[in-house]
C-alpha cells in the first residue's frame, strides 16, 4: 500500500496545503514541522505559478509572494528533501503543468523521487494528457493524485478514480480554491457516486475553511484538504513569524479536533 | 493526429471541473458545424448585421508609392464593431444559445472582443460579463464605456500583470464556478480544445471571401498573404482556405521596442513550447516555465501566448511568422492614413509594416493584408506615442 494510501487509514485524514516560498522557504520548512506536529496526516507543498488557474484570490497572492521572492522547482525540491526524515506525514507537490515541463518529465520524475516526494497533484494535467508525465512517476512509485469534480459524468468518474494513485482529491465544489464559499448542493450524492466507482480513499478540498466544514465534508469523506484558510495566515501575520506559526498550530490543532470528534 | 491537436500543439489543460462543459461544447459544437439550419442563420446574421462581405480593396496608391506588388487590402475594418472579432462574438453567442446558456462571459484586451461579445450578447438578450485587465481599461477606455452602453457588466482584472492574459485566467477561473449556465467566449484561437478549432471556423469566412474575390479581380490566387497576429484568429480566419494552395503565408506579430530588449510580444519568433490557458503551443516564459509578460504599443497583440495551429504551421514551415516593432507599426499606420483615407487598427498596421517591406521587391506579385480592424480606438495610443517623440518623422 502506497504512503499517501496508509496515511488515510486509522483516522479521518487532514490534507494541509501550503504555498512553497511563501512568505520564504526558511518559513515553510518551519510551518511543515508545525502543521506535522499538530496533527496533518499529508502535507501538500504548493509550487507557486504566474497563471494558477484553479486558484482564488488568497492562493493567487501567496504565489505571487513566492515567486518575487525568487521560489523555484528546483528550490522546492530541495526543501522537499530537507525535510526527509523530520515529519510523519508523507509530502505531496502540488504545481500546474508548465513548471513541472519545463523541469523537463523525466528530470522531474527522478527529483519527485529523489527528494522523497509520495505524491504529486498537476490541477491542470488531466489524466487525458498526463499520461507521459503521470506514467514517468509511476514508474518511480510517486503517486500521481488526480482529481474528480461533481459534474462529471459517471464514465469520467471512474475513468478518473482508475487511474489515481494514493487517494483520489474530490473537488467538492464548482470553482476555485477560496475561503468563504458554499460547497456542492448535493455533496452526499456526488460522494456515492465517487465511492461505487473506486476503492480509493477519498479527500475532498477546496472551500473548506473551518473545523465545522471539515468536519461536516469528513463525514462523507475519508479526509479533507485545507489550503486556503492555511495559507491567508500569511497575510494575517505579516511578518511576525512566531505569530505566523502559532496559528498555523492552532488551526491545524482545531481542524483535527473537529475530525476527530466525528 | 490526437484530437483536438495540431501535431504536438493543442489539447486540453485544463482543471477537471472544466472538463465537462469542454466535451459538452465539442459535442454541440461537431453538430452544429454540420448543421444547414445552424450555418444558414450565421452566414444570414453575418451579412445582415454584421455588414459582410467585407470588401477586398486595391490598394491604388500605397501601390504606386512601394513601386513592386500590388497590394489588396481585406477590410475587416469595415465590420460592424469596428473589426474581425465580431465574426466569432456573433457565431459562439449561436453556439451558446442553442447549449441554452443565457449568459456569456468574455477575456478583453484592446477591448475590441469584448465589444464584439457584448455586441453579441444585446443582440441575442444574453447576459453578459466581459473580464479586462485594469492596465487595459485605462488604455482603452473608449471601448469599456461602449461596453458598458451594450449593457454588459465589465471587471477590472487587478490579479497577476492586469493585462490580458490575467483577464483571460479570470474568466477561466470564473467560468469554472458558473459553467452549468454561461458559455465562455474565447475572443481568439486559443484555450483548451475545441475553442481553437471553433474559433478558426467562425472566422475562416475571412479567407473564403478574400479567395473569391481576389479571383474575381485578378483571375488567380495571390502569391503572398499577410496578417498580423495576437492570439491568431484573423491570421488563421485567412491563411486556412489557402493552407493547401501555393500561396505564401505571413504571420506578423509584435515586436514591441525590439526583440532584444525583452519588451515584445514575439511569442513564436522569440518564445518556448509550454502551456497557457489550456493548451500546449509557443509561449514567453522565464528559465522556471513561469509566464513573461507580454509589450506592445497596441493592445490586441500584446498576449504572450499564441494559436496551437500557428505553432503547428511554424513547425511544419507552412506558414512563416516575423515581427515588427511599435516604431515600423506606427510608420504604417501613418502611411497608410494619408494614401488611402484608411485608419487602421495598430494591431492591422503591424500586417502592413511587414508588407511595406517585401512589396518594392515583388514586382508583378499579388500580396493580400488582412486589414484586421480600423484605428478610432487607437487615437490616445498613437498620440502619446508620438507625443513622447519615439521615432517621429
Ligand atoms: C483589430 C485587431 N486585430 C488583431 C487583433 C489580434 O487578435 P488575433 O490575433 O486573434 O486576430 C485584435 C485583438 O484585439 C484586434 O482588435
Amino acid at each position: 500500500m502506497s504512503r499517501l494510501t496508509r496515511a488515510f487509514s486509522g483516522r479521518k485524514a487532514l490534507v494541509t496545503y501550503v504555498t512553497a516560498g511563501d512568505p520564504d522557504l526558511k518559513t515553510t520548512a518551519e510551518r511543515v514541522l508545525c502543521l506535522d506536529a499538530s496533527g496533518a496526516d499529508v502535507i501538500e507543498l504548493g509550487l507557486p505559478f504566474s497563471d494558477p488557474q484553479a486558484d482564488g484570490p488568497v492562493i493567487q497572492a501567496a504565489g505571487q509572494r513566492a515567486l518575487r521572492g525568487g521560489t523555484t522547482l528546483a528550490k522546492v525540491l530541495d526543501l522537499a528533501s530537507s525535510l526527509r526524515g523530520k515529519i510523519k506525514a508523507p509530502l505531496v507537490l502540488m504545481g500546474y503543468c508548465n513548471p513541472l515541463f519545463t523541469y523537463g518529465e523525466e528530470r522531474f520524475a527522478d527529483a519527485a523521487a529523489a527528494s522523497g516526494l509520495s505524491g504529486v497533484i498537476v490541477p491542470d494535467l488531466p489524466y487525458d494528457e498526463g499520461e507521459s508525465l503521470y506514467g514517468a512517476l509511476e514508474r518511480r512509485g510517486v503517486d500521481a493524485v488526480l482529481m474528480a469534480a461533481p459534474n462529471a459524468a459517471t464514465g469520467r468518474l471512474a475513468e478518473v478514480g482508475r487511474r489515481s494513485r494514493g487517494f483520489l482529491y474530490c473537488v467538492s465544489l464548482l470553482g476555485v480554491t477560496g475561503t468563504g464559499k458554499a460547497l456542492h448542493g448535493d455533496l452526499e450524492a456526488y460522494m456515492a457516486r465517487v465511492r461505487a466507482v473506486t476503492t480509493l480513499p477519498l479527500a475532498l478540498g477546496f472551500g473548506i475553511d473551518s473545523p465545522e466544514k471539515a468536519r461536516l465534508c469528513a463525514s462523507l469523506a475519508d479526509g479533507v484538504v485545507v489550503g486556503s484558510a492555511l495559507v491567508g495566515l500569511v497575510e494575517t501575520c505579516g511578518d511576525d513569524r512566531p505569530r505566523l506559526l502559532e496559528e498555523t498550530g492552532r488551526l491545524v490543532r482545531s481542524l483535527r479536533e473537529g475530525l476527530d470528534g466525528i | 493526429m490526437k484530437r483536438g491537436y495540431y501535431g504536438p500543439f493543442g489539447g486540453r489543460y485544463v482543471p477537471e471541473t472544466l472538463m465537462a462543459a469542454l466535451e459538452e461544447l465539442e459535442r454541440a459544437y461537431e453538430s452544429l458545424s454540420r448543421d444547414g439550419a445552424f450555418q444558414e442563420e450565421l452566414s444570414c446574421l453575418l451579412e445582415r448585421f454584421g455588414g459582410r462581405p467585407t470588401p477586398l480593396y486595391f490598394a491604388e496608391r500605397l501601390t504606386e508609392h512601394l513601386g513592386g506588388a500590388k497590394i489588396y487590402l481585406k477590410r475587416e475594418d469595415l465590420n460592424h464593431t469596428g473589426a474581425h472579432k465580431i465574426n466569432n462574438a456573433l457565431g459562439q453567442a449561436l453556439v451558446a444559445r442553442r447549449l441554452g446558456k443565457r449568459r456569456v462571459i468574455a477575456e478583453t484586451g484592446a477591448g475590441q472582443h469584448g465589444v464584439a461579445t457584448a455586441t453579441a450578447a444585446a443582440r441575442f438578450g444574453l447576459e453578459c460579463t466581459v473580464f479586462m485587465g485594469e492596465e487595459d481599461m485605462g488604455r482603452q477606455a473608449m471601448n469599456v464605456e461602449r461596453m458598458k452602453l451594450l449593457g454588459a457588466e465589465v471587471v477590472p482584472v487587478t490579479s497577476g500583470t492586469g493585462t490580458l492574459k490575467d483577464a483571460t485566467n479570470e474568466a477561466i477561473r470564473h467560468w469554472v464556478a458558473t459553467v452549468e449556465g454561461t458559455h465562455y467566449i474565447i475572443g481568439s484561437v486559443v484555450g483548451p480544445h475545441p475553442y481553437p478549432m471553433m474559433v478558426r471556423d467562425f472566422q475562416r469566412v475571412i479567407g473564403d471571401e478574400t479567395r473569391r474575390q481576389v479571383v474575381a479581380d485578378e483571375g488567380r490566387l495571390p502569391d503572398l498573404i499577410l496578417a498580423c497576429v495576437g492570439g491568431g484568429s484573423n491570421a488563421m480566419g485567412m491563411f486556412h482556405p489557402f493552407r493547401e494552395d501555393p500561396v505564401d503565408l505571413v504571420g506578423v506579430e509584435a515586436a514591441g521596442r525590439g526583440i532584444a530588449t525583452g519588451h515584445h510580444a514575439a511569442t513564436l519568433g522569440a518564445g518556448r513550447v509550454g502551456v497557457l490557458h489550456g493548451s500546449r503551443s509557443y509561449l514567453l516564459q522565464d528559465d522556471d516555465g513561469q509566464v513573461i509578460e507580454a509589450y506592445s504599443l497596441s493592445a490586441g497583440l500584446d498576449y504572450p501566448g499564441v494559436g496551437p495551429e500557428h505553432s503547428f504551421l511554424k513547425e511544419a514551415g507552412r506558414a512563416e511568422y516575423v515581427s515588427v516593432t511599435d516604431g515600423e507599426a506606427v510608420e504604417a499606420f501613418r502611411l497608410l492614413c494619408r494614401l488611402e483615407g484608411i485608419i487602421p487598427a495598430l494591431e492591422s498596421a503591424h500586417a502592413l509594416a511587414e508588407a511595406m517591406k517585401r512589396a518594392p521587391r515583388l514586382g508583378g506579385k499579388i500580396l493580400v493584408v488582412c486589414l484586421s480592424g480600423r484605428g478610432d480606438k487607437d487615437m490616445d495610443s498613437i498620440k502619446s506615442y508620438l507625443g513622447k517623440g519615439e521615432n517621429q518623422s
